[in-house]
Parts: C-alpha cells; structure tokens; sequence
C-alpha cells in the first residue's frame, strides 16, 4: 500500500543514516518530498484538514466525552480471542489522557508535516487524550510492533488483521459505542478482515483497489485486461513494475480464475497448494518480463513517469502524482477484478488505555477526519457522510460511493489453513507459505 | 607528571595514590567500561541474532520460543537462497578488484608522484563524497544508468552514458557493481595511500638503480610491502558490498536480489529465517577476516 511508501521514504532516510556517511539534506528531501506531493494531487488540503472548530462538530457524539463512570474502563479483554463477545466492554470511561498507536503514515496527522493538516490536535484537545503516533511501513511491522503489547491500537491492512485476530493481539470492538460507526458503508463492515464470527474487530478507514497502469502510447487501445501483467504484454514485455510482496501472488490467483477456470480457484486468498503452485508458475514465468518490484511508491512513480516502465499494478495515488508531472499514463480497474484494501482500527488486547483508543476509533471515521485523511492520503473514505466534505470530485475519482465498482474488489486478507473460500475439504495454503514462496522466488 | 606528596591529604592526591597502589582496578576503571560495552552491546547482540536463528515462527507470522533448526536448514539448503549467496560474493568481490584497480594508481599517485602540498587537497578530494548521502548518490547513478528507454520514453536518448557513449550497462549487476565501487573506494585508497606514504622512497631509488623497470619495481617491491594495506582496504569493500541491500533495491529495481535484501524482506515477514540467513554472511566475513589475516591486513595499518 501507499503508505508504506510514503513511510517507506522515511525507512529510507533512516538506513542513510545508517549507512554511514549520510547527510542531512538528502534525508529530510526523501522523507517530505512525497508527503507534500501527495497533498498537492489531493488538492485542497488545507480546505479538508479538519480545523479546530469542523472537527469538534463530533462532539455530538456524545457518549466517548460525556461518559461519567470511574477512571478506570469496564473492560476486560484479556484473552478475549477464544470467546469474542466476553471481552466486549459495554460502556466507556473517562480517557485516560494518552494514547498510543500505529499508524501508516499519513493516516494520524498532527500538523507537523503541514500546518495545515490536522485531525489529532483536535482529538487531543476534545479528549485530552495526548496521542502518540509510531509510524509503521509495512503491514508485517505493524504485526511485530502490536505483538509488543505496547501499543493500543493499530491502523491494520487486511494482510495483517487476521493475524493480529487469531494470535490474540487484538481485542473484538463494540461498535454501538462508536457512534460514527453507523454511517460506514456497509460494503465495508464485518468483512472476513474485520470480524470474526460475527463479531466485529475494528472500524473500516478507508479502501483503494490496486490497479492496472499503462503508458498510453505504448497501449493505443486502452486495455482492460489483467493479461496485461501475465504474458500478454505486447510493447510492455520487459517493461512492467509489480508490487513487491508476498500478498501479489493473489493477482497471479484472480488471473488464474479466468485464465485457468478448471482450477476453480473462487477467491484469490483461499489456495489450496494445487492452486497455489500454479500461481507461483504464473509469477515464475511473470519475471523476465519485469523491470521493476516496487516497495517505495515514488520508485514506481518515477519509473512511469520517465517511461522505463510501461505498465503495472499501481495505486490511485500513484497515477495521481505521476499524471500531475505529466507522465503519459492511465490506469483502470481490470476486467477480471483486482486486489485492493480496506484498513481497519484495530484496538490491542493489551491496551492501556482502551477508552481513549475508543474515542480516537469513533474520531477516525467521523466525516470530518476521515474526510481530511481520504484526501491527505489519496483513498476511498469509509464514511458515507465524509464526500460532502470532500473537494468536488474527490469521491468520484476514488469511486468512494459506487458500490458496483467495489463488487469485484478482493481485499487483501491474509491466507489461512482453514479455507476462506469454505472448503472444508482442503487445507489451503497459510499466509506464512506466501511469505516463504515470495522470498524464494524473488531470491 | 608530579608525584604526589606522601603526607598530602587532599581528596584527589588520596585517589592517585589509591590507583597507583590497586594496579588492577585502575585497569578495571579504565578498561571495564569499553570492555563491558563490547560484550553486552557488541557480542551480546551477535549471540541473541544466532538464537534468535531457532526460534520457531507461528503462522501469525508470532516468534514463539520453540526450539526448531528448520529455519537454519532452511537458510542453508533453499536453492534459491544459496543462488542470492553467491551472487552477493560475486558481486562483492567484483567491487573489492574494481576498487583496488582504480585505487592502486589514485594511491600511488598522491603518495608519490603529486608534491606534497596537493597531497592534503587531493585526500580531501577522496574522501570528499563520503559528505554526499547514500541515497543521492545511489539515485544519481541510477540516472546515469538509464537506458534508452525506447519509443515511449519520456525523455529521448537515456542517461548520461547511453546519451555520450551510447551504451550503458543498463540496472544489472553491472551497474550494482560499478555504483558500490563508487561507494567505497575511499575506503580502499585510504589504507593503500597510508602503506604508500610508510614506503621510503629510497627503497623505489634502489630498486631503479639496481636495473628494476617500473613494472618489476611494482611486483617486487611496492606490492609486498602493500599487501597488509590492500588486505585492510578488500575488508571494507568487501564486507560494506556484501550487507549492502539499498543499492541493488535502487538500482535495479529490487529486480537483482543479494543477500542483504532477502533479509531486510524477511526481517518483518519471518525474523527467525530472518536471523538464520545472517549466519551467511557472518560466516562468509569470518572466512574472509581469516583469509586477509594471513596477509597480514591486522598489523600496522
């Protein structure tokens, strides 16, 4: 996803830094260049970054701030993963002044990267829940830094909340205790990446779909299919970018759904090996073709813009930034579905402080900040009330309102043995093998 | 140095005499830090990275404290994994010889050839890139590196080489070579120019004297007094090449993998495979660090 490469820069900086010799300049130009970037294609930012007064328009949301019970939270959630309903708190505290969680990068703005931009200060000084914000790059380090136990909450991709889920890092979520939860989409609620049994983990932030880029002199004839990015080229052979991550073998899976039918492969994150080793064929073979396995989003960026690559799986935001410096580029949604993500606020199951974290869940997916992050960050907001705050257009082009273009959307999930499709007459192959079969074919 | 007064009662004349009387805890104050340091910081970590090698990873992708060897065997015998291995010493050995060509005449020329009032200016020179940042000048080289990108480029004619010389190694090996040469080659004029500047120059007047061509003076002379130096500099570009997991992700595109990448990838996704492919390259210094020892690379550099 974007964010890891809008954090990706600041990893970056940090390894230059490591890397000996590094100097000051060049880091602090990796690390802002793309944040303001994205800002610029967002347009308006400073009309959306959700001021003082607009953001406090939540404070008719009354049970998080009004609540008057002791102290301390009405929650136990401790090993609330075998039974979820237990842990499940039924009424809020007061906060308990701070809060600590993690966040791609761009997704809990406090105006230090622009004035301008700003949904925590105002959560702070509603809640006085002081907030603390651990940047994360990648949806395995988000993992890792939630399995501390040190964090509260997390801002978790579908490639990671199963995980969190099923390893006991996070605890089921009440949502009649998170008002602003009643205006999400209902595209977007109890997904296979946000719930479990019927029980609800989180608040769904937002959602983007990866999509199919091409340079449109290379592509006369616009394509529409994913045979783009396996084995049917044409000028882009040798030329295409893919996303670098054990997650993209499901794009080989939903290309092997049409081009392979007799695999009756029904869900692109449920493979069983049979399935599986024949997506690792298809990404084996995928490889002389590709220039590029992108993990930093100006890399991609970059290469589309001076024409090295001419086609690849990209993000919104990406063809945003490049058509803006003028790159000669389209991107579309292929015919045969594609990949995408809806993220999730997680909270921990060893949260300390469980009431402000349900307060900073109820103020993420309120219109006005979610509104401000969809267009700081460049995705679909969540809240169906976030458009009208939108600039003009914004939701359009993200398709944040039409349903139908969501309908062949394969959010990413993270692979389990136990089939998501509802095989129960195969194992399927665990995210873990993914992870293993990624490396070795890229090694 | 004054001694201090036997019937001088001031506070730091008693801690003098205290430390002259204790040898060994003087020893203790002086030493015990940096030692303690060395161990908790330095070894200490090393060890905890080869234990963390064995634990065993659930499928939550959570490090569990299960003891399992699988990781290890893994790291060792994935064909794969052994493939990226020695394409990172390939690699890594291809910059330490491209580096001591250019090294060897850079050195020998500052040392020896240039008057000695550029020499000051001409070491700064040398060491001036290592102020540049890594990911500026890796950037630069990749822009240097661009092909033409043929019809569809955006700007015609490539990079800086394809649009002088009109070829360019492209984002290959190649040029991940050529840009880690470019990143280290201080460290590999630096130890040589120091051997060059130990050399007595009468040793090269003999030598001319006594018959030597130059090429007979380089081989029989310069070169085994230089050995120790060009043994020191190989270590530095050898190891940093090796680790190095940036420069091949810029250059080609993530496309040409070595050993640093696959465990900056895995460090996230599987930190105990993670761990175990590090025993590669610790092993692979060691072999080394042992190799250049016997030439001697630890003794008056």
């Amino acid at each position: 996803m974007r964010k890891q490469r809008m954090a990706g820069a600041l990893g970056a900086t940090l390894v230059l830094l490591l890397a000996a010799c590094g100097s000051d300049d060049a880091s602090s130009g990796s690390s802002s260049a793309p944040v303001s970037a994205v800002a610029t294609t967002s347009g308006g930012v400073d009309t959306t970054a959700a001021p003082d007064d607009t953001t406090s328009g939540s404070a008719d949301v009354p049970v998080v701030s009004t609540a008057d019970s002791t102290d301390l939270p009405v929650i136990s959630t401790a090993d609330s993963s075998d039974i979820p309903a237990a842990g499940v708190p039924t009424e809020l505290g007061k906060g308990e002044g701070e809060l600590n969680i993690i966040a791609w990068a761009g997704y809990a703005e406090d105006g230090s990267t622009d004035p301008a931009v700003d949904w925590v200060t105002p959560f702070e000084k509603e809640t006085g829940c002081s907030v603390n914000v651990k940047t994360g790059n990648t949806s395995d380090e988000m993992v890792q830094l939630m399995q501390t136990g040190e964090y509260d909450g997390v801002s978790a991709s579908g490639d990671a909340t199963t995980r969190l889920i099923e390893g006991g890092e996070v605890s089921p979520v009440n949502t009649d205790l998170i008002p602003n939860y009643a205006d999400v989409f209902d595209g977007l609620k109890m997904k296979p990446w946000n719930s479990k049994d019927g029980q609800a983990y989180g608040v769904p932030h937002g959602r983007g779909a990866n999509l199919l880029v091409y340079n449109t002199e290379a592509f006369p004839t616009p394509p529409d299919s994913i045979d783009v990015m396996f084995g049917a080229a044409g000028d882009a052979a040798g030329k295409l970018s893919v996303y670098d991550s054990p997650i993209y073998i499901a794009d080989a899976a939903i290309y092997l759904m049409s081009s392979q039918p007799d695999l009756k492969i029904t869900n692109p994150y449920a493979l069983d090996q049979k399935q599986f080793d024949a997506a690792i064929e298809v990404l084996k073979t995928q490889k002389s073709d590709v220039t590029q396995y992108w993990s930093l989003y100006t890399d991609q960026q970059t290469a589309l813009e001076s024409g090295t690559v001419l086609a690849g799986t990209t993000w919104q935001v990406i063809v945003g930034l490049a058509q803006a410096n003028d790159a000669k580029i389209a991107a579309v949604k292929t015919k045969e579905g594609a990949t995408g993500w809806s993220d999730t606020w997680m909270i921990s199951s060893k949260a300390k402080h469980p009431n402000c974290m349900y307060m900073w869940m109820n103020h993420i997916i309120s219109p006005e900040a979610n509104a401000a992050v969809a267009e700081w960050f460049g995705e679909a907001p969540s809240n169906a009330k976030s458009c009208a705050l939108t600039t003009k257009g914004f939701c359009d082009d993200y398709h944040a309102e039409d349903d139908q273009y969501w309908d062949d959307v394969w959010y990413w999930t993270t692979a389990t043995e136990t089939c998501l499709d509802g095989r129960t007459d195969v194992k399927c192959v665990p995210y873990s093998e993914w992870v293993n079969a990624w490396t070795e074919l890229r090694a | 140095m004054t001694m201090v007064a036997v019937g001088d009662r001031s506070a730091p004349a008693r801690v003098s005499r205290f430390l002259r009387r204790h040898r060994r805890f003087s020893l203790f104050v002086t030493l015990g830090g940096p030692v303690t340091w060395m161990m908790l910081v330095y070894v200490g970590s090393l060890l905890v990275l080869v234990a963390a090698a064995f634990f065993k990873v659930d499928s939550n992708s959570k490090v569990t404290t299960d003891f399992t060897t699988q990781n290890v065997v893994d790291a060792f015998t994935t064909g794969s994994f052994i493939q990226t291995v020695i394409r990172s010493v390939l690699i890594a050995l291809a910059v330490t010889v491209l580096c001591l060509a250019i090294a060897l005449p850079m050195a020998f020329y500052i040392a020896k050839i240039a008057k000695p009032r550029y020499r000051r200016g001409l070491i700064v020179a040398v060491l001036l890139p290592l102020w540049a940042g890594y990911l500026v000048k890796g950037y630069a080289w990749k822009s240097i590196f661009t092909p033409d990108a043929g019809k569809f480029a955006a700007r015609k004619g490539g990079g800086f080489l394809e649009a002088t010389i009109g070829w360019t190694p492209g984002f290959g090996k190649v040029a991940i070579v050529i840009t880690l040469a470019y990143l280290w080659l201080p460290y590999m004029v630096l130890p040589i120019y120091a051997g060059l500047e130990r050399l007595p120059p009468s040793y090269l007047d003999a030598a001319g004297d006594l018959g030597a061509r130059p090429f007979r003076t380089f081989r029989s002379v310069i070169m085994p007094i230089l050995i120790p130096s060009i043994a020191a500099g190989s270590i530095f570009t050898f190891s940093l090449s090796l680790g190095d997991y940036i420069t091949p992700r810029i250059i080609s595109g993530a496309k040409v993998q070595m050993i640093g990448n696959l465990i900056d990838q895995l460090q996230q996704q599987n930190q105990a495979l993670s761990a175990a492919l590090t025993l590669w390259p610790i092993a692979i210094i060691i072999v080394y660090l042992l190799g250049m020892s016997r030439l001697h690379a630890f003794e008056n550099v």
